[in-house]
This record gives structure tokens, C-alpha cells and sequence, in this order.
């Protein structure tokens, strides 16, 4: 990733690509001055003829939800904008560990809420191919950092799409782990038992060697699996044949784009018989998971989000208070915009006396089935190939009020949130509209070697196909 | 089912959020509509099945009883909202 | 008219909160104990910084389940936790972790004894849960200031069936609960400090009624005397409120200890809505048969057990088996003290005697008592071969023995020159002196008067400083005087 440059150099290159670009609005801190202090000591423990880290001088930028000791961490929120991190994220830990490259923060959806990147304290972020259009949410900025070239690598987190969106969005590779792949431990918490942090980049390789780098066991997160990482390798392109099952529903549903339609089915259909051999399954419970997914995530996050009520750190709203009940209510009034209100006040419906059961044990329900069910599929299939987004990035201001419309377009995402399973999108097509979009692939739980491997070939397969169309 | 003032005004209350009047009836909007939205998993048929809980297989994930990884106190206080050096600081709640 | 007290009857529910006496909190590293300056304890999953998930602290686990094999209660096999949802400056996540839909221990029982004789107090539950930090009003005038040293300390509230009908009961259990946690170590029970808090639920029903009245929750109960005086307040409070027509309205109300009543914190019961879910941070945990059985071996035998054994097997007087059996340190020394000696009952006597009244004197528990018991045995048993008597042992050799900590009896009474002396021709010797220097008592005693044996037998032992072998001596004295 590094290439043959010093890292003071990469440095120096990134900053000044940030400079170029600062309209995109992807960065909320940019760690300037630390970051070519950390490169010059790279460079010089590397030509003193030490061993170096696994991602050493990779530049790399993190979501505002992710802790970095000393730095600041605001979930792109009034509520929490002046708050310093005291510790390290596990996964931030283990990046400066393998000598990685912090370059900032970066901007995103508040609470990493919302699929556009227009629910941020500090203003939307700019997809890079038409500024006009929503790079995607939550982690626009992540996305949109390594997509304009201003970071090799980032982190984001993704709690029902919220890295896939944004990569299909701008025409990079986004991985949503296995749901306790990457530990949780300094992740702020959206949804906890949806939230996995994710990876952006411009390829499966790199994406590999950042997971392998930040995986693992924890002992801050119990929900952190032991499993250890795989060690992943691209050299030999595998022999093997896959099996994989498709969605007849969800290439038919009426909210996805024809033209993505059509070319998902056509790229299917083209693919070499002999090392693929794909099937389309039948799944009746697509309609539900986009409701199952909402009930779940926001009953967790208002519960989740108790914890910012301006006692201990963050925002307090100063003013002459009638008693403690006004106190929090100011505070949070203030804090919080309004898309993280709307998902505060539905969890709080859902798991309110009376409407429990109906609501929220329902939906737990329905996620086991939806969880039984993807392990059977996974009994005959390898993979499972999906849309990532029923459309291509929308313009700004287009879905910004209605958020059922907003939320429909997570329908191919959550699945694997809702499931724990372990999801990408990569960058395969572009639209008669100039846009880039992605092809989701999606593995049973703990097969990111699998994933990883076959996203890596169905990019070349890709890529020889491209390259013949062009070529009538 | 039908979100009424009452309903919106409790929820505000369980959530610590305060909505001035227009913000109230748009807040009742959009509940309306989220809530009818999420109706739809009422469709699914669900008898016997066991509510997933947790997402990972792990049980008994324990810590051993050590003493460890406290913050100094002064560290912490920087980021309050209100202190002095010992203490986080509320304001006392004047009329009950 | 006199208001018909014995018309009602009083049902009693209690709620215990103990602190679990681990050295860390339940779901993070930062120590437990109590006192330390405010705010040290504190970790940013204390303060419940963004980003900061707990771990459950394994020993937590092991103390609950302890306590609830000790109370016969049975022992949940999967275990959640759940958050507890609600508001307060001293509750940093916004929610408590706790155990709602499986207590770890079910049922189960506390033996109580009062004027009426032994029963068991049904229990509903113990569960895990965490405590919250503190609110201090008194700090500034303008503030209420927070203190989280407390908050996330693990905790485990017992909670009894509404099975107590008197004030007598609930003293009676709370002290049982008391000696129990402290016994198996895992709560240092000291109300005062509020490592053991009691909350009651009262109510009162005519007599023979099956139904339950309104309840009324008391807190703020810290001390044992308190619980006793807060329920006898507050059933007095009802029956007179129902006799003069009232009706007794369900509420929160408070004990004020300066004048023993009780008053209302809050009468109409907040809506209080706590949306209780499983917390998606913390996986099951799972009692295992083998983690059982580990717990159980490792537990010492209950105080009631070894009462039975005490009066049945070694049968000491019941007063005496209970009496040992208050505390858990009585309790570890007498079963050493029988470990290294047979003679159970005269070990029950030092103990409850010599020893207790040395500590009284010092004002020393019995924790600090430092004469180890093995050397305690060496003296019992130089009593009981006749050695020296039991007043020269505990007044003389015992307060030395004590000095030293570890000694050995004999060597001591040989120092001191305390031995008994059984040479029969020793002892003649000083019968001999007495009875001479004794002329008119002799006389006396040769015309009948018996009795001045005694006296004479005071002198021998006076001459001889305690040393003369007292059936020797006897034997002797009478011969001597058959022959004058």
C-alpha cells in the first residue's frame, strides 16, 4: 500500500490532497501536525533497518464515532463536539501497533444515523464524482476520503449499511465484518448488537490487510469473538468452484433502479460456468427486514444514547432550569439533531410498557428466523449476491424528509447487520446516469477469507469483462 | 395504531427530549408514519419462535477479579461540563 | 376508644441490597472498596464514556451464587443481563445492569428465630446488579456534586416473599441475612456505610384475610434497629389511618431516625417505565454443574449445620452451639480449637469465657484475637489432665499466653512455677503445716464439725499457691485429721 515513497512524503501528499479538496467537507479534524512528526519517526526506525509493522505508513482516516486517545471524538454531534477520547479505540490500539498512519477524522452521519451524510453537526459531505449528490451514509466521509484520494485506507462503521451504502455510492470497496470480527471497545455505540466498525478502500487487498491487522479477540469487548483472524493471501486465484444463491425478490422489487437491476442480472448471468455456479433462491421475508431492522437498532439506540445527558462530559445547556427532568430535556433538546430525536423517540415506543411484545419481541423474532434462515442457505451456497443499493447516489436535499423513503434504501443492507454475517460491496458498475454502484456480496459468519477471495476475483472477472465490452 | 398528543408527550418524557409546538406535530408525523411502517412485522407469523437475543455464540465471557486500568480523577474532570477538582457538579433542582 | 391493634395483621416483604466484597467493580477493572477519595475509582466505562462496553467480573458471579446456595434457593442455569432504563446523575450509562427476567437464584429461604420459636422466610430472588455512584447535597450550596467511586460496584439484592408478619421478623431476618453474607465473606454487611441497605414493603390485612393490602415501600433503613423501628412505626401509622377511616395509599415514604417515624418521599407512583431488555453488551452467562460444584466445595459448612453438629455430635449445650456460631470468626477458631483437641466442651467454655471476656475488655472482635488456637489447646488440655486448675490457667497462664501469641502451655506453667504438685509427700508436708498451725479448728473439727474441711483445704491451697493437687490433698487432710 505504502509503495516506495517515505512515509513523510505520503504524508505530506495526503495533507495537501485534504487542502485541494476541503469543500468536500470529509474531514472533521485533520491531525497535521502529529501525523508528519509520526512519519518522520517511521522513516527513521525503518532506514535504522528495523522491523516494520504490518501497516507501516499506511495513511489511514477514522470515522468520528472512533476513539483516539487525545483527539477528539464528537459523533458528528452538537451533544458530544467538545469531547476528548481518554483512550484508544481496540482497533485504532491495534492500527498505531502495526505502525498505521492516522491522518484525522472523519465526517459522517450523527450517531451514525442516516444514509446520506446530511445528518452531521458539521454540515453534508460531498460525493467527489458530482458534488451535487450524497456521497452516502453514515460514513460519507469515510467513503468519500479514500474515493477523492485523501487517505489510502479508513475506518467507518456500519450498522445496517453504513459502509457498503457509501462505498457503492462512490465506487469503492466497503467491508462489513462478521458482527464481532473487530471489537466494539471505543466504537460509540449506534445499535450494539448490529455495529461492526467497517473498512474502506480501493481494493480487496488492502481491506484484507487492514482486517487482519484490527480483528480479534478483546478483552474491553465480550461480544469480540475469539476466533482469531485469518491470514489472507491473493496470490493464487483460487480453482474452486462457488456456489451462490441470489434474491429472485430482491432483483424484482419494485424500489430497485431497472437499469441496476439489469446489470446485476447480466453480470450474473455472465458469469464462467465453470468456476461459478449460481442459483436464484426464493426469500419471502425481504419485505420485513427493513422494520425488523428499525425496531431493533432504534430501541437499542435510545437506550444506547442515555448516557449523553450532560452530567459528566459533553454538551449542557446552561440555562435557568425548572428541575432535574428540564435539565436533561435542554440538554438533549439542544444536543441532538433531529433524524437521531425521530430514532431515540421510535425505541423508546418499542420498548415501552404495552407495546413491547408487539414491537420488540416481535422483531427479535423475526431476526431469529431471518438468522435460522441464512444459515440454511448457507448450508448449500458459498455466497449470497445482492444489490448494495436499490438506487445510485441521490441528489442532496432529494429523501432528506421523508425517512421512510430514506430508510427503503437500506433494504439490501441490513440483512447482514440483522443476520451478524460478514458483507461487501465492491465497485463494479457504472450507471447511464454517470455513477458508480456495487455488487453486494455476502458469506456465512467468520468467512471474510472466503468473502475476501471471491470479491478479489469477481473484481478481476470484472475487469476482463469491462475490458472486452470495450473492445467490439 | 393512532399516535396521539398524549403518547408523543410520554415518549418525549422517556426520552428526555422536549419539542416545541410545530416540532411536536411533526415529531407525531413522523412517529406515525415509522410506526406504521414498522406495523408491517405483525405480518410474520412468529408462534414458537425464540426471540434472538445475542449475536454471537460466546457464553461466560468473564474477567478475573484484578484491580486495573483506572483514569486519574483530573482527567476526567476535563471533560465535564461543570466541576471543581474533586467532583462532577449538577445543578441543584430548585423547585420539585 | 383503644384502637384494636391485634384486629390486623401485618405482611412484610423485604428488599436487601448487599456489596459484594470483590476487589473490582462488576463490569470494570476500578477497585470496590469503599473510602477512597472521591472520583478515583472511576474508568471511562464507569463514567460511561462513548465507545466503553463492560465485562463481567467472574468472582461477582461466584459471591451470588454462593449466597443463594446457602439459601437453599435454586440456581439459574442461563443467565442475561438487562439494562434498566431510566434518568438520574448518579447512574452514568442512563440504565442499570441488572438481572430482570433471570435472577441467578430462585427461591430459597432464611432461617429466623424470634420469641415464637424458628421459621423460614421464603425468598423470591437474589440477582447481580451494579450499584450507581453518589449524589452529595451538602458539598456546595449551588450544586449537587457526584461522586462514582460507587457506581458499578456489584451488588446483590435479596428479595423475600411478602412472608414476615412483625417488626420482630424482619430484624430477626436482616440480622440472619447479615451474619450469612458476612460468614461466606462475600458482603462486609455494614449498614452504617451502606454496603448492606434494606428497603421494606408493609401492608395490613384484617387477620385471616388472604388478600394483600396497599403497600407501602419504605427506605432509607440503615440499620438493623432501624428496619425494626421503621415497620412498627409504619404498621401502627396504617392500622390508626384505617381505624380513624383512612385508606393507606400506595407510596414511596422515608425513615427519619431522629424521631423513629416515617414520611412521604413520594405518594403518586411515577410512571415509571423502565424498558427493561436483554443488553445486547453482555453475553449469557451459564452456572454449570461443574462451576456448581467448584462454589459448593469451596464454601465452608453454614452456620445451622454447624450448630446440629455442635450440639449433636459434640454435644455442647444448644445456647453454647449458637453462641459459636454467631460469627464467622468464633466459628473458624472453635473448629480449630477441635481440631487439636478433644475436650469440645471445655474449648466451648474458654472460648465463651476467657476469651470472649478478654476481648470485651479490649473492645477487640474476635477477627483480631491473637493467641493462635493450637497454642489455646495446649492450656485446655492442661487443665483438663489436671495440670494446673482452670482459675490459675485463666487467670495467670492465659493473659501470658496471650502475650506471646504462640506458646505452649506446660512450658509456660513451668515458668511461672504453676504446675500442680501431686507428690504426695510434698502435699503432707503442708497439710501437716495447716493442721498444726491450726489447733482450735482441729478440735472443733474432731467434735464433729465436718464442714472446716473446706477451710482447711483453702489453707493448703493458699501455702502451696495453688499447686497442691487438690484430691491428694483432700485424701491427705482427712487422713491426718482421723489420727489427731
Amino acid at each position: 500500500m505504502s509503495g516506495s515513497t517515505t512515509c513523510v512524503e505520503a504524508a505530506h501528499y495526503y495533507l495537501s490532497a485534504i487542502r485541494a479538496k476541503l469543500r468536500l467537507n470529509a474531514f472533521v479534524d485533520i491531525y497535521e501536525e502529529e501525523l508528519l512528526e509520526r512519519a518522520a519517526a517511521l522513516d527513521k526506525k525503518r532506514s535504522s533497518g528495523a522491523p516494520i509493522g504490518k501497516l507501516h505508513g499506511v495513511i489511514t482516516g477514522i470515522k468520528d464515532v472512533i476513539c483516539y486517545k487525545g483527539h477528539k471524538v464528537t459523533a458528528a454531534s452538537r451533544i458530544l463536539h467538545k469531547f476528548t477520547a481518554t483512550y484508544n479505540a481496540t482497533a485504532v490500539q491495534k492500527l498505531l501497533d502495526e505502525e498505521a498512519l492516522i491522518i484525522g477524522s472523519l465526517n459522517c452521519d450523527e450517531f451514525a444515523m442516516g444514509s446520506s451524510n446530511e445528518n452531521s453537526f458539521y454540515g453534508n459531505v460531498l460525493n467527489a464524482l458530482d458534488e451535487g449528490r450524497v456521497p452516502g451514509g453514515s460514513s460519507g466521509g469515510s467513503a468519500v476520503a479514500v474515493q477523492a484520494g485523501l487517505c489510502m485506507v479508513s475506518l467507518g462503521s456500519d450498522t445496517g449499511g453504513s459502509v457498503r451504502q457509501p462505498a457503492d455510492f462512490c465506487g469503492i470497496v466497503g467491508l462489513k465484518p462478521t458482527y464481532g470480527r473487530i471489537s466494539r471497545y471505543g466504537l460509540i455505540a449506534y445499535a450494539s448488537s448490529f455495529d461492526q466498525i467497517g473498512i474502506f478502500a480501493n481494493n480487496v487487498p488492502d481491506v484484507a490487510a487492514v482486517l487482519q491487522v484490527i480483528s480479534g479477540n478483546d478483552d474491553f469487548d465480550s461480544t469480540a469473538s475469539a476466533i482469531s483472524p485469518d491470514e489472507y493471501t491473493f496470490d493464487t486465484p483460487s480453482t474452486g468452484t462457488y456456489k451462490i444463491a441470489y434474491f429472485k425478490e430482491a432483483l424484482e422489487h419494485p424500489s430497485l433502479d431497472q437499469e441496476i437491476a439489469g446489470t446485476i442480472k447480466s453480470f450474473i448471468n455472465n458469469l464462467p460456468t465453470q468456476h461459478f455456479k449460481v442459483r436464484a433462491i426464493s426469500f419471502d421475508l425481504l419485505d420485513y427486514i427493513v422494520p425488523a431492522y428499525y425496531v431493533l437498532t432504534t430501541a437499542e439506540a435510545s437506550s444506547n444514547l442515555s448516557r449523553f445527558d450532560g452530567v459528566r462530559y459533553g454538551y449542557r445547556t446552561n440555562d435557568d432550569m425548572a428541575d432535574l427532568t428540564e435539565f436533561y430535556k435542554d440538554t438533549r433538546s439542544a444536543g441532538f439533531g433531529k433524524e437521531v430525536k425521530r430514532r431515540i423517540m421510535l425505541g423508546n415506543f418499542v420498548l415501552s410498557s404495552g407495546y413491547f411484545d408487539a414491537y420488540f419481541t416481535q422483531a427479535q423474532k423475526v431476526r431469529k428466523q431471518l438468522s435460522d434462515k441464512t444459515a440454511l442457505i448457507f448450508n448449500d451456497f458459498d455466497a449470497i449476491l445482492l444489490p448494495t443499493v436499490p438506487s445510485t447516489a441521490f441528489k442532496i436535499g432529494e429523501k432528506k424528509d421523508d425517512p421512510i423513503a430514506m430508510y427503503l434504501a437500506d433494504i439490501y443492507t441490513v440483512f447482514a447487520n440483522l443476520t451478524g454475517i460478514p458483507a461487501i460491496s465492491i465497485p463494479l458498475f457504472r450507471h447511464s446516469n454517470g455513477m458508480p454502484f456495487g455488487l453486494q456480496i455476502m458469506t456465512y459468519r467468520f468467512s471474510e477469507l472466503s468473502l475476501l477471495s471471491l470479491s478479489h476475483q469477481l473484481m478481476n472477472v470484472s475487469r476482463q469483462d469491462l475490458h472486452q465490452s470495450t473492445n467490439p | 395504531m393512532q399516535v396521539t398528543d398524549k403518547l408523543v408527550e410520554d415518549l418525549a418524557n422517556l426520552s428526555r427530549l422536549s419539542f416545541n409546538e410545530q416540532e411536536k406535530e411533526e415529531i407525531k408525523k413522523d412517529l406515525q408514519k415509522m410506526i406504521s411502517f414498522v406495523n408491517k412485522l405483525n405480518e410474520v407469523n412468529t408462534d414458537g419462535v425464540e426471540p434472538l437475543l445475542h449475536m454471537t455464540d460466546a457464553v461466560n465471557v468473564y474477567r478475573e477479579d484484578i484491580v486495573q486500568g483506572s483514569m486519574r480523577k483530573e482527567e476526567a474532570l476535563l471533560n465535564a461540563p461543570a466541576a471543581d477538582g474533586n467532583y462532577f457538579k449538577v445543578p441543584k433542582v430548585i423547585k420539585k | 376508644m383503644p384502637i384494636p391493634y391485634e384486629k390486623y395483621e401485618a405482611v412484610i416483604g423485604l428488599e436487601v441490597h448487599a456489596q459484594l466484597l470483590t476487589k473490582s467493580k462488576l463490569f470494570s477493572g476500578d477497585s470496590a472498596a469503599f473510602g477512597a477519595d472521591a472520583n478515583t475509582n472511576i474508568s471511562p466505562i464507569v463514567l460511561a464514556y462513548p465507545g466503553a462496553l463492560p465485562m463481567l467480573n467472574k468472582r461477582a458471579v461466584e459471591y451470588a451464587v454462593k449466597m443463594g446456595l446457602a439459601c437453599g434457593c435454586s440456581i439459574e442455569h442461563t443467565n442475561y443481563f438487562a439494562r434498566k432504563n431510566y434518568f438520574y446523575p448518579d447512574l452514568p450509562k442512563g440504565y442499570q445492569i441488572s438481572q430482570h427476567t433471570t435472577p441467578v437464584c430462585k427461591n430459597g429461604f432464611v432461617k429466623i428465630r424470634t420469641a415464637n420459636g424458628e421459621r423460614d422466610i421464603l425468598l423470591n430472588r437474589i440477582h447481580l446488579e451494579e450499584d450507581a455512584g453518589k449524589s452529595l447535597h451538602e458539598v456546595d450550596d449551588r450544586n449537587t456534586s457526584l461522586d462514582y467511586n460507587r457506581a458499578g460496584v456489584p451488588l446483590i439484592e435479596i428479595v423475600s416473599e411478602p412472608d414476615m408478619h412483625t417488626a420482630e421478623e424482619a430484624f430477626a431476618f436482616v440480622t440472619e441475612l447479615r451474619k450469612l453474607v458476612r460468614y461466606l465473606g462475600i458482603c462486609d454487611g455494614n449498614m452504617e456505610e451502606g454496603s448492606m441497605r434494606c428497603d421494606a414493603n408493609v401492608s395490613i390485612r384484617i387477620k385471616g384475610e388472604k388478600e394483600l393490602g396497599t403497600k407501602v415501600e419504605v427506605k432509607n433503613l440503615n440499620s438493623i434497629r432501624n428496619v425494626k423501628k421503621a415497620i412498627e412505626f409504619e404498621i401502627s401509622r396504617m392500622i390508626e389511618l384505617v381505624e380513624s377511616g383512612g385508606k393507606v395509599i400506595q407510596q414511596t415514604r422515608s425513615f427519619d431516625a431522629s424521631n423513629d417515624t416515617t414520611f412521604s418521599m413520594r405518594t403518586k407512583e411515577e410512571a415509571n417505565d423502565y424498558r427493561y431488555f436483554t443488553d445486547p453488551d453482555l453475553p449469557p452467562f451459564i452456572i454449570t454443574e461443574e462451576l456448581l460444584h467448584a462454589i459448593r466445595a469451596a464454601m465452608p459448612p453454614l452456620p445451622e449445620e454447624l450448630v446440629r453438629k455442635y450440639r449433636d455430635l459434640l454435644h455442647l449445650p444448644e445456647y453454647d452451639a449458637r453462641v459459636i456460631c454467631d460469627d464467622a470468626a468464633t466459628i473458624r477458631y472453635f473448629e480449630l480449637l477441635i481440631q487439636t483437641t478433644t475436650h469440645a466442651k471445655a474449648a466451648a467454655n474458654w472460648l465463651l469465657g476467657p476469651v470472649k471476656s478478654f476481648l470485651n475488655d479490649k473492645g477487640e472482635s474476635m477477627d483480631e484475637f491473637t493467641l493462635d488456637a493450637s497454642s489455646l489447646a495446649t492450656l485446655i488440655e492442661l487443665v483438663e489432665s489436671g495440670k494446673v486448675n482452670f482459675s490459675i490457667a485463666s487467670s495467670r497462664i492465659f493473659p501470658v499466653m496471650v502475650e506471646k501469641g504462640t506458646a505452649d502451655a506446660l512450658e509456660v506453667a513451668t515458668e511461672l512455677n504453676l504446675l500442680q504438685n501431686s507428690d504426695a509427700g510434698d502435699i503432707a508436708q503442708w497439710v501437716d503445716e495447716v493442721l498444726l498451725g491450726m489447733p482450735e479448728k482441729v478440735a472443733e473439727y474432731k467434735k464433729g464439725k465436718k464442714g472446716l474441711i473446706g477451710l482447711f483445704m483453702g489453707e493448703v491451697k493458699k501455702l502451696s499457691k495453688g499447686k497442691a493437687d487438690p484430691k491428694i490433698a483432700t485424701q491427705l487432710l482427712t487422713e491426718k485429721l482421723e489420727q489427731r
